[in-house]
């Protein structure tokens, strides 16, 4: 077998997910594989070849994925939803997604958890530090979904079901004429509802349209993600796996795997999970690699 | 403070459960040592009697309660014997059946319970109604209600005594050009109500008050039929002065033609653990007549005896 090239095994130990440190340690110090790196390296005019900007950014992003990782884990689990939520807020509208993939997911104790310490951690409560940020049209939305104590038990109406999905209907209909996610009764609907209700709920709405609701909400990229959350929790971490495993995936997709891994221990997760196995083992790389495999096992 | 008095020795639960139980026996009931038990234990008192009731005698003592007692008098056994959680939580629920001056209830809950008795509440109301309070309360309001109602019910609010003066200063401003422009149930407005912490909130009114030359609530009343401005202004008050509030209900409760059995019941049932003891001072204050005196000059027989005793009035 060739042995690989010093640029090659560079660019082997940093691409992909993570970083491979057995590999990188094995050619520190081989002062050629700067040489043909044009990934990481360019010519500079005086002589030398210097590091590539974007390369290093990417760089410090892939090590800092295993820290990431095992700080989440580390922490209990209403502080790290506490300071994720934290952070979506200041990060701004573009990571709303996370604020709703908690508020959503959670269980009821689990969310009553995350704002308890929310309050020792920031001395402000979720909800205050929401509404006071957040100016768009998600603020209702945001902030109802945040305060949610949902019924966990399996009951529920039919009949207020089939209504309330013609609600919905309704409102997604007028869309153009009022944003859905201002809708107030789409709002009463997503964050007072039971889970099961509201499974109830998508079911209707098969009835009346030959859609699905988030199919009808592919342009209200908030809503189709709560509608998503709370009824059909399996394909929203189908989306979120595949779109951070793939070759294009953006730095945010790819931090979307290390929250869902680390936050996540239930059933339906683990299942999709496994479903990218050869996925994760193809793509993610060294310590970082041994924490996922390692959690999606247990 | 609570006015409710508790003996130095207290019996142990079997015996009160007993003693209840004699209480219920034979022709009549003895509604002397029913009030002489139950007005004289604290929450966790009554929770281990009615455990212990149920263990002695296979049958839930408030459904005993129910079948001897009557009218006004059972109402307030049995809303005081309950859980201070339960006890919301049914209070909220027959509010939301009931018609829209009920929604005062659910504002009086929301705002003067702790954030921590609040999700109590929450907790109790799935418990006994399989349904979430704020569900509910979203489903039986709507429009201005409803944006008012369903976060102050879903609050919870920092307990913190922190406030942040610069806030302050510019939510009072805020508050100030909403009213100005009459939008009362603008986001903003319900936003700083329904969120920030009652230290926060009580400084921002202060500095409304200092900086605008009004209390807020004055400003809020150019439309005294308005529905809505009401509630808003007795949210404000039961979020910063509840003792003040509680002291208008009273008084309108007992000043009323006959009495408001049904809002003096509530409030002396869920303050006298609480603080009554500053809403009869506030009585007094400003009614020159002690809250003991007005009682029982409004009302009569058990019923009295046991609102009397729930305030203080006489022995253990």
């Amino acid at each position: 077998m060739a042995h690989p090239s010093e640029p090659e095994v560079l660019d082997q130990a940093l691409s992909g997910i993570g970083v491979d440190e057995k590999l990188l340690v094995s050619i520190l110090r081989k002062s050629h594989m700067r040489k043909g790196c044009s990934k990481f390296f360019c010519e500079d005019e005086r002589q030398f070849e210097r590091w590539n900007h974007t390369a290093i950014k990417s760089l410090k992003a892939e090590f800092k994925r295993f820290k990431d990782v095992v700080v989440l884990s580390l922490m209990h689990p209403w502080e790290r939803d506490a300071r994720l939520l934290k952070k979506a807020l200041k990060k701004g509208p573009m990571q709303y997604n996370v604020i709703v993939e908690i508020a959503c997911i959670r269980s009821s104790d689990e969310l009553l958890g995350a704002r308890k310490a929310y309050h020792s951690l920031f001395d402000r409560s979720i909800e205050e530090d929401l509404a006071s940020h957040i100016q768009g049209s998600e603020r209702k939305l945001l902030v109802a979904l945040v305060s949610a104590y949902r019924y966990e038990g399996p009951k529920v109406k039919e009949d207020t079901a089939r209504l309330e999905a013609k609600a919905v209907l309704n409102a997604i209909k007028n869309n153009d004429k009022r944003n859905a996610m201002e809708d107030d009764e789409v709002v009463r609907i997503l964050t007072t509802r039971s889970k099961p209700h509201l499974k109830e709920v998508y079911e209707q709405y098969k009835k009346f349209s030959d859609k699905t609701i988030t199919e009808d909400l592919e342009v209200e990229l908030l809503l189709k993600e709560t509608v998503e959350c709370l009824c059909t929790p399996q394909t929203y971490f189908t989306r979120v796996f595949d779109a951070a495993l793939r070759d294009d995936a953006d730095e945010d997709a790819k931090k979307a795997l290390t929250r869902l891994v680390a936050t996540q221990e239930s059933e339906e997760m683990k299942g999709v999970a496994t479903k990218f196995e050869g996925k994760i083992k193809e793509r993610v790389k060294g310590a970082y690699k041994d924490v996922l495999v390692g959690m999606l096992e247990k | 403070m609570a006015t409710l008095k508790v003996p130095a020795h207290v019996p142990a639960p079997s015996e009160d459960a007993e003693q209840l139980h004699k209480a219920f026996e034979g022709w009549g009931t003895n509604e002397q040592l029913i009030i002489d038990i139950l007005a004289h234990r604290n929450a966790a008192q009554r929770n281990s009697i009615r455990k212990a009731y149920h263990e002695a005698y296979g049958k839930e003592l408030l459904k005993s309660l129910d079948e001897e007692l009557s009218s006004d008098f059972e109402r307030a056994v049995v809303l005081f014997t309950l859980d201070p959680a339960e006890r919301d939580a049914y209070l909220a629920n027959e509010s939301i059946k009931r018609f829209t001056s009920s929604n005062w209830v659910l504002m009086e809950i929301a705002c003067t319970r702790s954030s921590h008795e609040l999700f109590n509440v929450r907790k109790a109301y799935h418990a006994r109604y399989k349904k979430s309070l704020e569900e509910d309360v979203a489903h039986h309001t709507k429009g201005d209600h409803r944006k008012l109602l369903v976060p102050l019910v879903s609050a919870f609010r920092y307990e913190g005594e922190e406030v942040n003066m610069t806030l302050a200063k510019s939510e009072a401003k805020i508050l100030r050009d909403k009213i100005s422009d009459k939008h009362y149930s603008d986001e903003e407005v319900i936003r700083i109500v329904t969120t920030r912490s009652k230290a926060q909130l009580n400084a921002t009114l202060n500095h409304y008050n200092t900086a605008f030359g009004n209390a807020i609530n004055k400003d809020l009343k150019p439309d005294s039929d308005d529905e809505f401005l009401k509630l808003l202004r007795d949210a404000i008050k039961c979020l910063t002065v509840p003792e003040k509030y509680f002291e208008k209900v009273l008084r309108q409760a007992i000043n009323k033609l006959g009495t408001d059995e049904w809002a003096l019941t509530r409030v002396v049932t869920t303050r006298a653990e609480v603080d009554m003891v500053r809403i009869k001072e506030e009585y007094q204050r400003r009614n020159s007549v002690t809250l003991e005196k007005a009682i029982a000059g409004d009302t009569s027989g058990d019923y009295e005896k046991m609102l009397l005793a729930l305030i203080g009035a006489g022995d253990v």
